[in-house]
């Protein structure tokens, strides 16, 4: 999983591996239950975008993931 | 003429103009916009992060956009990430065109879009260390005049 801007700073790494579900793809809610506390709670704002293997999904409920599949989680970018 | 760039390195804009030009024969105007650092004297540095997989994609996308709305010649967007500081350049885009209009346009086009909707994220050092620079209603705004 990739994180960008203060969610990287959030979670101390730009980076994190999570652990593939053993039967079912990774669902956003999989996602969202397996990050530590207060990331999952950041992560969770409406505003953030999430990209699976560099393609933005229009609707997180969509997320299903796979092992080795890259999931970005994307903030709303800085303004000017 | 299209050229779309995303630097980790310094770059001086005036550099990239001439060759721009030269490169899109027949041009009636060119336009061109610098973007720096704006010197300001709690900030020390600039970071500006990105998401390989998305961002020069999205500036592509938004080059064939300014292309479709404008009448353009040529386009050059360059956009700096990582750390910068007070009176680096940041971005630069000049559009090359028969007419001063359509490169005019669609240099304010890009760069409100560069602003507002390309995947860069911004954070800034003070002295009491980095902060993160939030979307502002300004952006929203200058999307919404086009």
């Amino acid at each position: 999983m990739v994180l960008l801007g203060k969610l990287a700073d959030l979670a101390g790494t730009p980076t994190l591996t999570l652990a593939p579900p053993s039967s079912a793809p990774l669902d956003w809610d999989g996602v969202i239950a397996a990050l530590p506390p207060a990331l999952a709670a950041a992560a969770g704002d409406p505003r953030n975008r999430v990209a699976v293997n560099g393609a933005l999904l229009a609707d997180k409920a969509d997320l299903q993931a796979d092992a080795g599949d890259e999931i970005a989680l994307l903030p709303p970018v800085s303004g000017g | 003429m299209r050229d779309i760039r995303l630097l980790t390195q310094t770059f001086f804009p005036g550099a990239l103009i001439g060759p721009f030009t030269q490169a899109n024969p027949g041009l009636g105007g060119v336009c061109t916009f610098v973007g720096e650092v704006r010197p300001d004297s709690e900030v020390e540095a600039l970071e500006l992060s990105h998401y390989e997989p998305l961002t020069l994609p999205g500036m592509h996308a938004l080059a064939d956009r300014a292309f479709d709305r404008f009448t353009l010649m040529g386009l050059l967007i360059v956009h700096r990430v990582g750390v910068l500081h007070p009176g680096e350049p940041i971005v630069c885009v000049s559009a090359a065109a028969r007419h001063r209009r359509d490169a005019i346009d669609a240099v304010d086009f890009c760069m409100d879009h560069l602003k507002s909707a390309a995947w860069f994220w911004k954070r800034e050092k003070r002295a009491d260390g980095w902060h993160w620079i939030e979307p502002r209603s300004d952006d929203t705004r200058d999307l919404a005049r086009w």
